[in-house]
């Protein structure tokens, strides 16, 4: 039996190791004041159960060694004590009362939403997060998608892999430093949950439900943490990267985003020439769309279908429209007048009207767009 | 009609089983289906381990080498599914038919026909689910979970079949829990009074009560689930006034009594191997019996400790949350009396009491983390990380599996009437320890430093631990083939077992001849102290 | 030479047969061409219900050889006590199964109505769900205007009970009455069987069975009313569904039910029953009894609360 003492001992050892050296090993203690209770809770249940782990296997251990038959001993014959009984249901019962009321605590503290100073909407999507800021009645300011940036080429092992692998996106959701910020988590099509290690927050995203999460972050920098709740094929590419800002800083960035917003808005009454439809349509195509109909088109039949040479590609242009505002219900092809703006709706479909040998012929401008949807 | 009557012609008990195929298929009697119920387990533990290693494989390294996303996912889900339920489930049930009618002193099981079909039933089940792998769209992808919406609006089309088998192993299992509660309570010798009943036996009459309360939910959940899918009903869509998170609260219900029913029964087993290989009682048989009974009892009340991050109400988090840590109070007083039992024995440790033992340790080491995940903060951080893959399998496969091992090696001398030989048994239990903690222990430090289940690649800082374990994961997946070999080599060289196989082993079973006769005890025996609840 | 038939202390062991095989033949035959059938159905494809009416054929002949030579063993004397007691206990937990099944839908049932509904509709502990992303949806019980009526249009009226002053003009009161009246039938006809009057026993049983049909019919006819006058579907949201759901388990109970004790009809025609030996219509007459509590349950959650 000195083999499985081995065993147990280097597993146990590997424990205080892993706790004692590398923080890799360990629970973040992460930069706010919730993760650090969290932390605390997570290491003091640790002892609990390392504390009365060494009592149990030492004991049975003990056992093991010296009540062999082979040294010859003699097996006792008694086989109950009610006192002992007693005593193992009430000092369990005991530690955990004491450790359920620092836990009550933390919990009830990670409830408090209220009195915030600003609030986030988030909003899971398969498979990207969006990010709505909101006014104090809960009105959008503006919003944006946050998609993987990690390029395919890394993904299949192609080129090397950068230091954020996987967790990186394109574009960040940005907070400021010390004041309480709100997000109100719901989702638009499957469960995805939205996790910041670091923050010591994660909440699951249900369509049609909302959910609230709050936190107060004192240090500045970038903080990583992805979807941890299976949402069909892409769950393990959709990472949340959140940078917590100065004030200051995010003053001036929510100052500018806000202004560009109007502009955008403004964009919509424009006219495109083809070129830049193509080319705005192209990163359209790459972020929204590539994830299911590939970015040579072909799609994943039958899954996802080619985009290739189809009727929809040269037919009527408004049908085409169509479709990709609404969606195909109970598909996964999404209702993107939902998350696209005109400008963008118009660039994608004539980008793919024109695309891969797709020779339709016409012009798509956000103004079609617009009446597309006034028209009826 | 002459069936009926060569019924009667035969039953003087004495015959042996029927020749060829037919006997298999058509028999009624409890150690045949019994014995087909654990292949048809080993079988499954194959599939879905094989499932397994590629999901290993492709986590060997960052990067996606092998298969896709999707595909990734349906190996993850079908895994999940046909490790529960066809592997562990149908060997707890195997060694139930097994070792109830013969632990009770009883000739069969109560509803031998019904017995039957409960078996039959399996192999078609899962061969519709597994053959939706092959199918142009793919498997069941939504995990084993299968939480709506993703495996109803957003599903592929074998869902339809998934639910169908679903239907169809619930059926089975009600019908094999109908069975076992009817044998229990109707068929003990004489003077097999309920607080004399070996601990097997205690322990599957709670399972099996625990299946009949959770698995017709089950039912029912899948069937919401296919109208939601085919009908058009709302049940988890807000948009027609239901809720996603309804499904949550309707599968743990059902899932959370399911993990006990993987567990219970092990501790049975557990309970008559460290007794007989310390060559002393089962210390606390009482306290054991009823904190058996608590943890069924519990295990209907902590179900949304599973759904800790859905944002239900702070009064919902907080009960759950306590109700959770309180079965860690049963199963402590069950893991002492166990190293009470061990304590002043006079111990030999053949291959069954190493697995046995070794489940206690590891076992534990499982509970310390469910434990863990219980502190609701807490498990804020631990949820849906490979922390929580780590729990689980070291509370399934050390557990649950391993006393199943232990089982088989226990009770193979009295199956088959040979002795398996005992050095491959330790060496497939040296193997199959080594690889268990290789592969699960190093996902404790990937949960931790945040890596998400269900993902088929991962950030770089993660590479390390899933190197180490996707080697441990072949390590006991390659013992599990010597498991297979010793099985094979004991029934084709083993030497002759004595009827009581096991000097410290006790119980009514031990008084039977090894091999059992085909049908067990013709006549009641006399249940005396000494074989009373061993 | 030890034989169930003489000595009660020995348990009949039925002998192998081919039964259980081909019931699980039947099953799977069944469920797979169930499972193409939905979708295709789904797929707007064409599609047939054959292949799952074979398998239900074998099902059906098969339970039907199967329970005949159950009830051919207990005339030959094989079945002692202890192997009746048995089928006491495999009928008993049973039941106990389906009542957990039936509590599944009646969960979903409270949970929307206490839970979720409210909360969609900016009530309670997540009220922020119905003010931010429901602000037009209102908590009330039975939901007439779903969260989003585009894709889930609602009722255009419910099945709730009117006063109970208008109760005599209300179907489901009616079903309620036909269903307790006849859980009495069936307890009279096992009084006759006590009493061993044949005539009445058939009698009595006969006119349960009569009430379950006319129950189904009048189940039928409020079907047809909700579809067709009050537009109320299995698609127009979470009423709709648990309302469908619960009714239309039950109402498959009933029918399994109605079969089972007109099975027990024919029986007794036949004469099969005696004062002590009557096991077949008893655990007939207990899943009619739970049918009905059920519907009790039913009555009051779905219709009058
Ligand atoms: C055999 C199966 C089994 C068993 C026995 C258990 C036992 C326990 N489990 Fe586990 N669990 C699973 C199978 C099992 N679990 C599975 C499959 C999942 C994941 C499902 C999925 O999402 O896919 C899961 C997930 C899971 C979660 C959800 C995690 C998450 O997703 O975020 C939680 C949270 O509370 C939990 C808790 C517990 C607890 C408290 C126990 C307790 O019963 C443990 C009690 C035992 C001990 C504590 C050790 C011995 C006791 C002593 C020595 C006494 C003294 C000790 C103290 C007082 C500290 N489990
Ligand atoms: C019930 C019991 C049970 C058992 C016994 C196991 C056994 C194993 N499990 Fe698993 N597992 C689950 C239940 C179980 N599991 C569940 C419920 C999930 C959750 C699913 C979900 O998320 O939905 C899960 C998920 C799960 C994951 C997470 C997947 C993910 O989140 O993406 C992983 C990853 O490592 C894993 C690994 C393993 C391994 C390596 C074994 C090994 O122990 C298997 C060993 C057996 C064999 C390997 C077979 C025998 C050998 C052969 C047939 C010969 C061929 C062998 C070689 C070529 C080497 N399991
Ligand atoms: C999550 C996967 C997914 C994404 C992302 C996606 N689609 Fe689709 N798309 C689908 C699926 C699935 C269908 C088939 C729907 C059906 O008919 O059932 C489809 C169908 C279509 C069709 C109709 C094809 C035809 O011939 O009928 C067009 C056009 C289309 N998508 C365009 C787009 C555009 C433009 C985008 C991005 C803005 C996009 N899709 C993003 C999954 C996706
Ligand atoms: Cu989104 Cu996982
Ligand atoms: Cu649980």
């Amino acid at each position: 039996m000195k083999q499985s003492i081995k065993y147990i001992s280097v597993i146990l050892g590997l424990i205080m190791a892993g706790y004692g050296f590398a923080d890799e090993l360990n629970m973040p203690v992460g930069v706010t004041e919730i993760s650090r209770q969290v932390y605390g809770l997570h290491m003091t249940i640790f002892w609990v159960c390392v504390v009365i782990g060494a009592m149990v296997f030492g004991v049975m251990f003990w056992s093991i060694i010296s009540h062999r038959r082979s040294l010859g001993y003699k097996a006792a014959s008694f086989h109950e004590s009610t006192t002992l009984e007693l005593a193992w249901t009430i000092i369990p019962t005991i530690l955990l009362v004491i450790m359920a009321v620092p836990a009550t605590q933390v919990l009830i503290a990670m409830y408090d939403t209220g009195g915030e100073d600003m609030t986030v909407e988030v909003r899971g999507y398969q498979w990207k997060w969006q990010y709505k800021y909101l006014d104090d009645d809960y009105n959008q300011t503006f919003s944006f998608f946050s998609t993987l940036s990690t390029p395919k080429d890394q993904i299949e092992n192609r080129s090397v892999k950068g230091e954020h692998y996987l967790l990186e996106v394109d574009n960040h959701l940005r907070i400021p430093a010390n004041r309480k910020v709100r997000f109100l988590i719901t989702s638009e099509d499957v469960i995805h949950s939205w996790w910041v290690p670091d923050f010591a927050i994660k909440r699951d995203a249900v369509p049609g439900m909302l959910n609230e999460l709050w936190t107060i972050v004192p240090e500045t920098g970038f903080y990583r943490g992805q979807c941890t709740e299976l949402c069909g094929k892409d769950h393990g590419f959709m990472p949340v990267v959140v940078e917590v800002m100065e004030e200051a800083a995010f003053d001036t960035w929510y100052a500018q985003e806000v202004v560009a917003a109007a502009v955008r808005e403004e964009a919509m009454s424009k006219t495109f020439t083809s070129e830049e439809l193509m080319a705005e349509g192209k990163q359209v195509y790459t972020t929204f769309c590539a994830s299911c109909h590939l970015e040579n088109g072909q799609g994943i039949p039958p899954a996802f279908p080619s985009l290739v040479g189809t009727e929809m590609m040269t037919g009527p242009r408004d049908e085409h429209l169509r479709l990709v505002f609404d969606g195909v219900p109970g598909s996964a092809m999404q209702a993107f007048g939902k998350q696209l703006d005109a400008v963008q709706l118009a660039s994608v479909v004539h980008y793919e009207r024109h695309s891969w040998g797709n020779k339709a012929g016409d012009i798509t401008q956000p103004r079609d767009v617009i009446n597309l949807n006034s028209g009826q | 009609m002459s069936e009926a009557i060569s019924a009667v012609d035969h039953d003087d008990h004495s015959h042996g089983p029927a020749k060829g195929l037919t006997r298999w298929l058509f028999t009624t009697n409890h150690k045949d289906i019994g014995t087909l119920y654990l292949w048809f387990s080993f079988l499954m533990l194959l599939i879905g381990g094989v499932l397994a290693l590629v999901v290993r494989a492709e986590l060997f390294q960052p990067g996606l080498q092998f298969v896709s996303p999707d595909f990734f996912n349906q190996m993850t889900t079908n895994h999940g599914l046909i490790m529960v339920f066809g592997a562990i489930m149908p060997a707890f049930v195997g060694l139930a038919n097994w070792l109830i009618p013969m632990q009770v002193g009883a000739p069969d099981m109560a509803l031998p026909r019904m017995n039957n079909l409960s078996f039959w039933i399996l192999p078609f089940a899962f061969a519709m689910l597994i053959s939706t792998l092959f199918s142009e769209a793919g498997g069941p992808n939504f995990g084993w979970t299968f939480y709506a919406p993703l495996s109803t609006t957003y599903a592929p089309d074998s869902v339809t079949f998934f639910i169908l088998a679903v239907h169809m192993m619930g059926a089975s299992s009600i019908m094999g829990s109908i069975n076992i509660i009817a044998t229990i309570l109707n068929m003990r010798a004489p003077g097999m009074t309920l607080m004399k009943m070996p601990m097997f036996v205690w322990t599957w009459l709670i399972t099996a009560y625990l299946l009949l309360a959770v698995m017709p939910v089950l039912a029912g959940l899948v069937t919401m689930m296919l109208f939601d899918i085919h009908f058009g009903t709302s049940f988890f869509n807000a948009a027609g006034g239901g809720d996603p998170v309804l499904f949550q609260h309707i599968f743990w219900f059902f899932g959370h009594p399911e993990v006990y029913i993987m567990i219970l029964p092990a501790f049975g087993i557990v309970s008559h191997i460290i007794p007989a290989f310390a060559r002393k009682r089962l210390f606390g048989y009482d306290s054991m019996v009823y904190a058996v009974a608590s943890i069924a009892f519990l295990s209907f009340i902590v179900w949304a400790h599973h759904m800790f991050t859905v944002g239900m109400p702070l009064a919902g988090q907080l009960f759950f949350m306590y109700t959770t840590m309180l079965i860690a109070v049963p199963t402590g007083v069950k893991v002492f009396n166990w190293v009470s039992t061990m304590w002043r024995g006079s111990m030999t440790f053949e291959t069954p009491m190493l697995f046995s033992i070794a489940f206690v340790v590891l076992f534990t080491i499982g509970g310390f983390s469910g434990l863990m995940l219980a502190i609701t903060p807490a498990d804020y951080q631990y949820h849906d990380t490979y922390f929580v893959v780590a729990h689980f399998h070291y509370v399934l496969v050390p557990g649950a599996l391993f006393s199943i091992m232990a089982a088989v090696y226990f009770w193979f001398p009295k199956w088959t009437g040979k002795m398996y030989s005992e050095r491959l048994g330790k060496l497939h239990f040296w193997f199959s320890f080594v690889g268990v903690n290789i592969t699960f222990f190093p996902q404790h430090f990937s949960g931790l430093a945040g890596m998400p289940r269900r993902i088929p690649d991962y950030a770089l800082q993660f590479a390390d631990f899933n190197m180490v374990s996707s080697i441990g994961a072949f390590i006991f997946g390659f013992s599990q083939i010597l498991f297979l070999f010793v099985l094979i080599h004991g029934i084709r060289n083993g030497k002759p077992a004595a009827a009581r196989a096991w000097e410290g082993a006790r119980g009514l079973e031990w008084t039977l001849p090894s091999p059992a006769p085909y049908h067990s005890f013709t006549h009641p025996p006399k249940v005396t102290d000494d074989e009373a609840h061993a | 030479m030890a034989n169930a038939a003489e000595d009660s202390s020995v348990y009949y062991v039925p002998d192998s047969g081919w039964y259980p095989i081909a019931l699980a033949v039947g099953l799977i035959i069944m469920m797979m061409g169930l499972g193409s059938y939905l979708n295709a159905m789904s797929a707007g494809e064409s599609n047939s219900l054959t292949q799952s009416a074979i398998g239900f054929g074998i099902v059906a002949v098969v339970l039907y050889c199967w329970f005949g030579k159950v009830i051919a063993e207990n005339q030959q004397g094989l079945v002692n006590s202890t192997v009746k007691q048995s089928y006491v206990w495999g009928m008993g937990w049973f039941i106990f199964s389906e009542v957990m099944f039936f509590a599944a839908f009646f969960g979903a049932l409270y949970y929307v109505r206490v839970l979720a509904v409210p909360w969609l509709g900016g009530e309670g502990a997540k009220s922020m769900t119905g003010d931010y992303l429901w602000p037009d949806f209102e908590a009330v019980w039975p939901v007439i205007n779903n969260p989003s009526a585009a894709v889930f249009p609602g009722p255009e009226e419910s099945m709730v009970a009117p006063n109970i002053s208008n109760w005599l003009s209300y179907l489901p009161f009616w079903n309620t009455v036909i269903l307790l009246s006849s859980s009495v039938t069936v307890h009279w006809a096992h009084s006759a069987i006590k009493a061993q009057n044949r005539r009445k026993i058939i009698t009595w049983l006969g006119i349960t069975v009569l009430l379950g049909i006319i129950f189904l019919g009048l189940q039928v006819e409020e079907y047809v009313i909700a579809y067709n006058q009050m537009g109320l579907t299995l698609g127009s949201g979470i009423y709709g569904s648990t309302f469908f759901l619960l009714t239309g388990f039950h109402g498959f109970h009933v029918t399994l039910g109605t079969v089972i004790l007109f099975v027990q009809f024919i029986r007794s025609i036949k004469g099969h029953f005696s004062a002590n030996d009557c096991f077949g219509f008893e655990a007939a007459s207990w899943y009619w009894h739970f049918v009905d509590v059920v519907w009790v349950g039913l009555f009051i959650v779905v219709y009058v609360l």
